[in-house]
């Protein structure tokens, strides 16, 4: 298994009474809650971190999109890709992931992912997302245009990454009279491209297209939720193309807390990923996420159906019982991820060992920990550590 | 009044109508709430016209054409509409995005349209005045807002709460969507060519409509040559259905 170290880098110093004023930390929330004195200080610390982790044996540091929020402070990951590119030296450096269908041309993403796995010298992966359901209300871009754009967008990178330029691209949403990007990546025919989601049966059924076999990331979920659609990617590959998909198409996130106990995991996280689920994540209203045409009806009415009844007032323990994180001991959390490749299969894993308001000396602990304690026993773990995909028993039993 | 539904093959796809009444024809081009609530407008107007009342592409479960794009591929459709049913001088009303199709379309060709009535009508922006964002609010809240009576505002959010899952609430938000995510409700090329609209045009706007800000009525009526502003007072986002009476007398409905 391959493991890297995941940072959303969050606005740790939010003032969480904004709760009594603001409905969201995303959108409608005021920048004037943020501090750029503080931030300064956040996005070196953040930095440090990931450098740290890389220091440390991690296969790779990982960085995302948000737009206007405090829940992730990079509007821009490429902006952090380029910073860590030079500051790490053997790791991967994943931007998980860039939305290409947000902008109006795509190709100045192509270009600069292209630069960052030219001077890493291939050391880059590309997240090809849509970005969440808010920001096309901070970008502007049509929803019901989303999956459409995204698509295409594809075709267009992959095309400017791979093909010999100047060529024309003629499609719906984006047409450009020369595409010939300077400099072409590093990796050839292209860097890998990944795809993480919350969950999403489309994009699991693009992801798995024999042309594309990318990787499938899981963000973090419930317990069941995860195994499903990490299922579901297997099952799409065999039933839908007629491959078997392989374990290192299968990636999950989630958050991490290791300790010296299990007891003082929780005693010390507790805070910090119940502001991250509490303040950080709640969002104006039930479509805020979800704008129209973001996902298929049938799709959306499954999802809402799914949050009802989970608004807010998330407890640590929850989040545990629900496998939506893995906190404890070295032990508990070795275990946890033992049993959860056992059951899934899943040759990358991505840990976010700071979150919410997490201060810098327990997420360093944590850091070191996990390293020290756990990292060389997960990355031991092989395909034969697997039981294997039964599609007909588990996914009937669903 | 009893309508009925016909179809409507044209520009390959098929348009669901609703039709009823006698007399001069009356197109009815409706907002983005669609026609699942039959507004009892179109039976009064029914009365005196012949009213054809169409779903646009999308709404109300129909199809909606992967081509069709924007409001100026509806304002171009319900063109070829007019034609194909041989208007020769219709009375288009227009409430909401409904407006917007009519203001569209009669900038482009106004030769089968008698004369306008936009009712609380989308397709014009006032910089500064925000329309509020029913991309953002969820249903309830915007059922909330469409009316200046407690009492029909109350009403219209728990139906909206309970409808708020089904299918057709869910693809009319996305037709929506579709015609106007961005900018909001509104074309900023439109302005420059309202000069153009010469059919007679009354301009209807609630007082207390908090979906479009009511400003954008005499912003409307200053670019259309001629056109008539009424204003209804303790009235909403729905003058049609909140003060019916008052929408019909402005129209010289009166009953």
């Amino acid at each position: 298994m391959r493991v890297m170290s995941f940072h959303l880098m969050p606005y740790a110093d939010l003032d969480v009474s904004m709760r009594d004023e603001y409905r969201s930390a995303w959108v409608v929330l005021p920048n004037s809650y943020f501090d750029p004195e503080k931030g300064h200080k956040l996005y070196n610390r953040y930095l440090d971190e990931l450098e740290l982790a890389a220091e440390l044996g991690f296969d790779g540091v990982c960085i995302n999109e948000h737009h206007q929020t405090a829940y992730g402070l990079m509007p821009s990951p490429v902006v952090m890709a380029a910073a860590l590119s030079r500051r790490t030296k053997s790791c991967r450096i994943a931007i998980l992931g860039n939305a290409f269908c947000l902008r109006d041309n795509p190709l100045t993403l192509a270009e600069e992912h292209a630069m960052i796995d030219v001077i890493t010298g291939g050391r880059l992966i590309t997240g090809f997302v849509r970005g969440v359901g808010s920001e096309y209300f901070s970008f502007g871009t049509n929803p019901v245009h989303s999956l459409e754009r995204h698509k295409e967008a594809n075709d267009l990178v992959v095309r400017a990454w791979t093909e010999t330029g100047p060529f024309a691209f003629e499609g719906k949403h984006y047409n450009i009279p020369y595409v010939n990007i300077w400099p072409r990546p590093y990796q050839q025919p292209h860097p890998p491209i990944w795809c993480p989601s919350g969950g999403s049966v489309e994009t699991i059924e693009w992801a798995a297209h024999p042309d594309r076999k990318y990787v499938y990331v899981q963000t973090y979920s419930p317990r069941e939720t995860v195994a499903r659609y990490l299922d579901l990617y297997r099952e799409t590959a065999a039933t839908k193309y007629g491959y078997e998909a392989k374990s290192d198409r299968i990636a999950w996130c989630a958050p991490v807390y290791v300790a010296e106990t299990d007891e003082q995991a929780v005693n010390e996280a507790r805070e910090h990923i119940e502001m991250m689920f509490n303040v950080l994540l709640p969002k104006y209203s039930e479509l805020m996420f979800f704008p129209p045409g973001y996902m298929s009806p049938d799709s959306l009415k499954k999802v809402l159906a799914a949050k009802k009844g989970n608004r807010g007032g998330v407890t640590i323990e929850q989040l545990i019982d629900r496998g939506i994180i893995i906190c404890g001991s070295p032990e508990t959390v070795r275990n946890a991820i033992t049993r959860a490749h056992h059951e899934m299969g899943f040759e990358e894993f991505m840990c976010m060992l700071m979150f919410g308001s997490m201060p810098a000396h327990l997420t360093e602990k944590n850091i070191r920990l996990f390293a020290a304690e756990v990292l060389p026993a997960i990355r031991a773990l092989t395909e034969a550590d697997y039981r294997g995909f039964e599609p007909v028993g588990r996914l009937a039993a669903q | 009044m009893s309508f009925r539904t016909e179809t409507l093959s044209l520009d390959g796809l098929s348009l669901r109508m609703r039709r009823g009444g006698s007399g001069a024809p009356l197109l009815y081009l409706h907002g983005t709430d669609g026609l699942s609530e039959w507004p009892a407008f179109l039976d009064a107007l029914a009365e005196r016209y012949e009213v054809f009342a169409p779903d646009h592409p999308g709404f109300g479960g129909t199809e909606c054409p992967e081509w069709m794009d924007d409001v100026s591929d509806l304002a171009y459709f319900y063109l070829d509409v007019m034609d194909a049913l041989g208007f020769r001088d219709a009375r288009v009303v227009g409430h909401s995005l409904g407006g917007w199709i009519a203001l569209e379309a009669a900038v482009r060709n106004q030769s089968r349209i008698k004369d306008l009535t936009l009712i609380a009508s989308a397709g014009v922006h006032v910089r500064g005045h925000a329309k509020a964002d029913i991309f953002m609010i969820d249903p309830d809240e915007q059922a909330r807002l469409a009316y200046a009576d407690p009492q029909m505002a109350e009403e219209a959010a728990q139906k909206a709460l309970a409808d708020k899952y089904q299918d057709v609430a869910i693809t009319d938000r996305i037709a929506s969507a579709r015609f106007g995510w961005n900018p909001r409700f509104h074309n900023p090329r439109l302005g420059r060519w309202l000069h153009r609209v010469n059919a007679p045009t009354l301009i209807v706007w609630g007082e207390q409509d908090r979906i479009f800000p009511p400003v954008t009525g005499p912003a409307m009526q200053a670019l259309i040559p001629g056109s008539q502003l009424v204003v209804i007072p303790d009235c909403g986002h729905l003058p049609h259905v909140e003060k019916m009476d008052a929408t019909l007398a402005a129209m010289g409905c009166a009953r």
